[in-house]
């Protein structure tokens, strides 16, 4: 089967280039890029964005153990609508990912419900305990494309040390959470006068720079090959400066939140800004959307963490973290680069290009031969966020309410369009 | 004109809203020195008494305020209750607010929680100390009694010394002596100076000898053991030596100086127990005092707001 996108404004993340023309699939991969003749089934795009389709690095789906926060399905669609056309997913369900036969069952309930590829991490240690390295070579055969206990910091350095050491034998990805536990125990804001003035436990973002470094240098020491999930600070920056200059094999994310939000959007507790590490201050905001621009962090991800009303209407200290993004990860980047701190070619490096050299896809790119996962959007069309909309079963978005820009207009999934705006 | 639905903390008051409530409060002190106490003020009206964690003083504050207005007062023991059933807070409250009560006093070990649970029902609701966040009828309490011995509350010198981390009534103290524009200095270890403080308009010393100099009130809080998660000092022995108050560390304060703590205190840790004790120096009762009345000054404004809007 052969289908044009023709009258396209293509956006090349590995060229950093814009460049209008038509896109040609075939068989599911791109198959000419070309200001040519279209051929096949013809889709005029109308001079928006077509850009390669969002691998999202750290999505949660609630299954197993919470479908009541979100499905397969419901993730699916949500994604979809995103323009996330692979979740990588995490490892912190009920149980964990942390044996084949689990991650079997996932992958089988991933493939019969989402429309959108799916991609599972693992647990690095049994039961995200942080005291026993899981079947790291036969998750691998399984399936999983990464090893991480999800929020959870692996505490104990030697424990640590001899799962990447492990881990380097298959050449497994290792992701950190670089928060040291301790200093964070029981904080949910980041120390300062804001937090202060809530009477809130508060953790100083020194807590992720400690963390780093340790992380730094036990990859030093092993040679494993490490994502740190999500670097929010000014202060982790300069570590891993150091340890990509040295050579090491070491990579970083961020949160969308983090780059679009900060502390003070907390307000009156407002929970639906809890999130994990805390909302950091302006200043931070700033420092780590220029490091996503200079390429020191290398991905943007939605850390989608479905919710449910009960779990976030408790006071601030007890109600759970984290926010679903799935369908806002794109509006909100576009803030960014409607802000003018970021070009679309760099957003999609960090959103698309960039996670799919890190798990060795072939997708993240606008090249012949590459699968025809992409998205077609409106950069600039006006909505106001209704968190009622959302397609994700939990509608814990920090964003309700907010004015936002950009909408996903189709996205195709190898060439298949799995999602069109109405 | 105060015109507050409820009372959660310092913060949302203006400068007249706080005046307005000392200035009753003045006269039910007066009036409490009576032998016949009862007044019809809130007749009629349900106060409920919901405390999430243990209180004695101020518990009981609240009640003889609440029943020398006349209102009818129900205590609910919440640690016991429900939710050690599960309940969440907001289920707790939409329960209770189902029974119309027209005044509930909640105080709880969360930061922010006084003010959910507001958000949830219909009446009005007094925050008698959420987590480490607001405990404003302490500081109203505290103005009240400064008030009355120096005359005025302005351009003083208050020196507030100690556990300052994990002190709600630091922060409605902070909030309320700044808003009336006095000098406020915060004393203690740098282990119980939470971060930031200084960006609210406070100066900031670890010497008590420096932090009390020219004070003219001097404000001891408790060292909260409960709320710590591991060692801020290295013995009390050692704490009470550079940080507990005696005659000496005060001497530099001004010679009319008054002390004052919010109780209960910990003789011979953060206070030295004759200092605490001397009536010439220390008007820790009359703060409990001062404290039925501004406990009855600030429910009789909150009911006129309820019969107000019941009217409209």
């Amino acid at each position: 089967m052969t289908l044009t996108l023709s009258n396209a404004r293509i956006i090349d993340p590995e060229a950093g280039t814009i460049r209008d023309g038509s896109v040609i699939i075939d068989n599911g991969l791109i198959a000419a890029i070309t200001s040519g003749t279209p051929r096949g089934e013809v889709i005029d795009c109308g001079g928006k964005y077509l850009a390669p389709g969002i691998i999202d690095i750290g999505v949660k789906v609630g299954e197993p153990g919470e479908r009541h926060k979100e499905s397969f399905k419901t993730a699916g669609l949500a994604a979809a609508a995103g323009g996330v056309t692979t979740m990588v997913t995490r490892p912190d369900t009920t149980p964990a990912i942390d044996s084949p036969e689990i991650l079997d069952f996932f992958r089988r309930r991933a493939a019969e419900s989402t429309p959108v590829k799916v991609l599972p991490m693992a647990a690095l240690t049994k039961g995200r305990e942080g005291k026993e390295m899981t079947e790291i070579g036969f998750l691998q055969d399984a399936g999983a494309v990464a090893f991480t206990d999800a929020d959870r910091p692996v505490a104990d350095a030697k424990i640590l040390q001899r799962a990447m050491t492990y881990a380097c034998s298959t050449d497994a990805l290792v992701l950190g959470h670089v928060q040291e536990p301790v200093l964070s125990r029981g904080a949910c804001m980041t120390s300062g006068a804001f937090a202060t003035k809530l009477g809130l436990p508060a953790v100083s973002p020194m807590a992720e720079r400690i963390q780093l470094e340790r992380d730094m240098a036990l990859v030093e020491m092993t040679g494993a090959r490490y994502h740190a999930d999500q670097i929010t600070c000014a202060a982790a920056l300069p570590a891993l400066e150091r340890a990509k200059a040295a050579g090491l094999r070491v990579t970083a994310g961020v949160s969308i939140h983090h780059l679009t939000l900060n502390e003070f959007d907390v307000e009156d507790y407002r929970t639906f800004f809890k999130v994990k590490p805390p909302l950091r201050a302006e200043d931070d905001r700033l420092a780590v959307i220029e490091a996503v621009r200079t390429g020191l962090i290398d991905v943007i991800s939605s850390m989608h963490t479905p919710q449910d009303e009960e779990s976030k209407r408790l006071p601030f200290e007890e109600a759970a973290s984290g926010a679903v993004a799935l369908q806002t990860l794109l509006p909100a980047a576009l803030q960014l680069v409607h802000g003018g701190y970021l070009d679309l070619p760099t957003l999609f490096r960090a959103i698309s290009l960039n996670p799919a050299r890190l798990l060795g896809l072939p997708g993240g790119r606008m090249a012949e031969g590459a699968p025809a996962d992409l998205i077609l959007f409106d950069a600039d069309k006006p909505f106001i966020l209704d968190r009622a909309q959302l397609l994700s079963k939990s509608k814990n978005t920090p964003y309700d309410g907010r004015r936002m820009q950009g909408k996903v207009l189709r996205t195709l999934v190898s060439g298949r369009q799995v999602f069109a705006n109405p | 004109m105060f015109s507050q639905r409820h009372l959660l903390g310092i913060e949302e008051l203006s400068p007249d809203d706080i005046t307005a409530i000392l200035d009753l409060a003045d006269h039910y002190a007066a009036h409490n020195l009576k032998q016949n106490k009862h007044l019809d003020v809130l007749a009629g009206l349900t106060q409920v008494n919901m405390f999430f964690e243990n209180s004695t003083r101020t518990q009981a504050s609240f009640e003889i305020a609440g029943k020398r207005l006349g209102a009818d007062v129900m205590n609910m023991a919440m640690q016991a209750s429900s939710i050690k059933k599960g309940e969440t807070l907001i289920d707790t409250a939409l329960t209770l607010n189902a029974m119309h009560p027209d005044l509930l006093v909640v105080r709880h070990p969360h930061s922010g929680a006084v003010k959910l649970l507001a958000e949830k029902v219909n009446c009005a609701v007094l925050n008698a100390g959420d987590g480490r966040h607001e405990h404003p009828t302490q500081a109203l309490l505290d103005a009240l009694t400064i008030r009355r011995r120096k005359k005025r509350l302005h351009r003083l010198t208050v020196a507030i010394c100690g556990d300052i981390a994990h002190s709600r009534v630091a922060r409605s103290n902070i909030f309320l002596l700044g808003k009336m524009e006095n000098r406020v200095r915060l004393v203690g270890p740098k282990t119980l100076m939470p971060s930031g403080v200084d960006k609210l308009g406070v100066e900031i010393t670890d010497n008590m000898r420096e932090g009390l100099k020219d004070a003219d009130v001097v404000m001891m809080l408790r060292l909260q053991k409960e709320r710590m998660d591991g060692g801020f000092i290295p013995s009390e022995r050692e704490y009470y030596h550079r940080w507990g108050l005696d005659a000496e560390k005060l001497s530099h304060a001004k010679p009319d100086t008054i002390v004052m703590h919010p109780g209960p205190m910990n003789r011979g840790v953060e206070i030295d127990g004759t200092l605490a004790d001397d009536i010439n120096i220390s008007v820790i009762q009359e703060q409990v005092e001062m404290g039925v009345a501004v406990r009855m000054a600030a429910m009789e404004l909150l009911a006129r707001n309820l019969r107000r809007q019941g009217a409209a």
